[in-house]
């Protein structure tokens, strides 16, 4: 379960979102929509504790979110294998024996991540959130670069296995990820006035 | 009404528009009447002739050096703290004139070192301490230069100005195990007997009373510089916007 | 922790992980130093022991800016700050890694181009000994510079000039051992000394590290 009251975040100093609440019960998702600059990312980085919300509460289950955004963090110079067992390590995980089907990389798993392609690398990345045994997910574009097959893949894993054992997604994405359930949210009508600043760090300034 | 209102940056541009000339006016006064008498007004040592009077000059910038550091420890743990912007920007305006502090001390010690030791440097331990701590201002000011976000750039630098109050200290204890040295005792303390003697004493106080001013002073003005121009960015950034 | 530490060194010693690198580095400077000063074997013999922790010193800094912003560029430190280890582990962790791929390699080979440099025979040992003591606070000292620099595109200069006035104390101390030992004093209180900084430096800058990498990361 994860409930958001009165939220209200900031980028650097300028207030992007403000009075949002929402809540997620366990086994669904939630969709964010809105243009560019809306604020997607920073609510993911602030619902993640990346970084401090102005205002509001953020509530679910201690140490069970994950952040994911298209900078995955896989290194070059280890194979699959390797990347994804070092996050499950740090987890203290196994890594599951279907991932590799769920994410149809059985025959890369002991290439070198460098010689992916991008679509390829980005299938690594998502696998590293089913190796993590985490609850709650928050994922920034976790598509871009996936041809429509590995989009397919992606959502079956995140309504087949990720929700369907009791999970919660907060995905931001300008695509239909075909998640049927999912409840969407446009952060349009949340923006803050961005002159509103209470808590602006240039604002004692003026 | 509480003393840290007195941070609000619109308050403190308030309240030191009137103070600013007056700092100014007595530092300069302190410095003129200090270094006049100094300079011209006490005899000549004994030992080191007329080269002795560089101390109303060394002395006094060799302390506010000092001084400076602290002051810009106790901005940056304020700003960590209770996060007053003037606080953070105090301790960014007091290095550049820290660092001054530093190379006069160091450059008046070099002239006198010359005629009394016979070199302009020699690697003693106060003198190789105050190196290091030029060093340390440089890498400060790098720092503030290298980060566009203000607030990241207060964050950052007030860590490494603790970081580096606790190296700095140790290099000091490192440097007097390093190497001797030839450097004199200090010149000013309150529990000794061999004081410099009084002749010289007034009016050395009376110049390390014009640096204080002086350094006070500037680094009003100089925060003053920093609000406004933290203010310009915050005007731009809201033309921006809208 | 342990996974980040042993994936670190593999990556180290992968292709393109630099290891060896500040090695070599090492080795050049130690060369190229009788080219400055000339062959006698009287003066090299005298400032052998000082130049071996100089050149270690400079090669240990040499790879320092990878520690982290590898990790920065390709998104795992964001993720890594969001895993179940304490940043402050993920500092130490790196700090060890970085001291097992530059510091011990230096330590070890330190004595043996000790002897390009006439080094005395009876200071092989302190050479040897102040490294090892001494190289793990230059990591961990080095992993708080990186951790401060890592928001900084080309970083690499500003983060020498924040880094070398930190390295002071232990350059110092280290050498002095050295100097001391090979000349048949008591050096007890400078290793004393250089191991207290190291210990000081694993026991508090992991804490401002973390600091400073959460601010680079907000």
């Amino acid at each position: 379960m994860l409930a958001v009251r009165d939220l209200a975040i900031a980028r650097s100093g300028v207030p992007v979102l403000a009075g949002l609440s929402f809540d997620v019960a366990s086994g669904k998702a939630l969709i964010l929509r809105g243009p560019n600059g809306i604020g997607k990312t920073t609510l993911l980085r602030t619902l993640a504790g990346l970084q401090d919300a102005d205002a509001g509460t953020i509530e679910f289950p201690t140490d069970e979110g994950a952040y994911a955004s298209h900078a995955d963090g896989i290194k070059t110079a280890l194979t699959v294998q390797e990347n994804l067992a070092f996050w499950a390590d740090v987890y203290g995980n196994p890594v599951p024996d279907t991932i590799w089907d769920q994410f149809d990389l059985a025959d890369l798993k002991d290439r070198f991540a460098g010689t992916l392609s991008a679509g390829q690398k980005r299938r690594v990345g998502l696998a590293r959130l089913g190796v993590i045994g985490r609850k709650v997910l928050f994922l920034d574009e976790p598509t871009v670069s996936l041809d429509g097959f590995s989009v397919k893949l992606f959502s079956s894993f995140i309504r087949d296995v990720h929700l369907a054992s009791g999970g919660i997604a907060v995905i931001a994405t300008h695509i239909d990820l075909g998640l049927e359930e999912a409840k969407t949210i446009d952060l349009t009508s949340f923006a803050a006035d961005p002159n509103a600043a209470p808590n602006g760090d240039d604002e004692a300034f003026l | 009404m509480s003393l840290w209102e007195y941070a609000n940056p619109k308050r403190f541009m308030s309240w030191t528009a009137p103070v600013l000339p007056w700092a100014f006016g007595l530092a300069g006064l302190c410095l003129v009447t200090g270094l006049i008498w100094g300079f011209f007004f006490t005899p000549d040592d004994y030992r080191q002739g007329s080269t002795v009077k560089i101390i109303y000059l060394h002395v006094p910038s060799a302390l506010m050096a000092i001084n400076a550091w602290i002051m810009m420890l106790v901005a940056s743990l304020i700003w960590l703290v209770r996060r007053h912007h003037v606080s953070a920007l105090a301790a960014k305006a007091a290095a550049p004139v820290g660092i001054t502090m530093t190379l006069i001390a160091l450059m008046t010690g070099a002239i006198w070192g010359q005629p009394m030791w016979g070199t302009y440097w020699a690697w003693d331990p106060r003198l190789t301490s105050f190196l290091i701590l030029f060093l340390f201002y440089l890498g400060y000011m790098a720092l503030w230069a290298a980060i566009d976000d203000p607030d990241t750039a207060a964050d950052l630098t007030s860590v490494l100005c603790m970081v580096g109050s606790v190296f700095a200290l140790l290099s000091r204890y490192a440097v007097n195990f390093w190497n001797q040295g030839l450097h004199q005792g200090a010149s000013l303390s309150l529990d000794k007997e061999e004081n410099v003697a009084d002749v010289f004493f007034q009016p050395l106080l009376l110049s390390i009373a014009g640096f204080v001013l002086l350094f006070f002073a500037l680094v009003l003005l100089r925060t003053r510089t920093e609000i406004r121009s933290r203010r310009v960015r915050a005007l731009q950034m809201r033309e921006s916007r809208s | 922790m342990i996974a980040l530490l042993l994936r670190d060194l593999r990556l180290a010693t992968r292709a393109g992980g630099g290891f060896g690198l500040g090695l070599v580095f090492f080795l050049i400077v130690v060369v190229l130093v009788p080219f400055g000063v000339g062959p006698e074997t009287a003066v090299l013999s005298k400032i052998a022991s000082g130049i071996l922790w100089v050149a270690a010193l400079l090669a240990a800094l040499l790879s320092l800016d990878r520690i982290f912003a590898l990790d920065h560029e390709d998104g795992a430190l964001t993720l890594l700050a969001t895993a179940p280890i304490p940043l402050e582990m993920v500092g130490v962790a790196k700090a060890i890694a970085h001291w097992l791929t530059t510091g011990l390699p230096l330590s070890i080979a330190a004595p043996i181009l000790g002897v390009l440099l006439q080094l005395q025979s009876s200071a092989y040992v302190f050479v040897a000994m102040t490294l090892l003591l001494g190289t793990p606070a230059l990591s961990m000292i080095g992993t708080f510079g990186a951790a401060l620099t890592v928001g900084i595109r080309r970083g690499g200069l500003l983060l020498s000039l924040l880094v070398l006035p930190l390295y002071v104390p232990t350059l110092i101390f280290g050498a002095e051992a050295v100097r001391r030992g090979a000349q048949g004093l008591d050096a007890t209180t400078p290793l004393l000394m250089l191991g207290g900084i190291t210990a000081g430096s694993f026991a508090l800058l992991p804490f401002a590290t973390a600091a400073v990498l959460r601010i680079n990361l907000r």
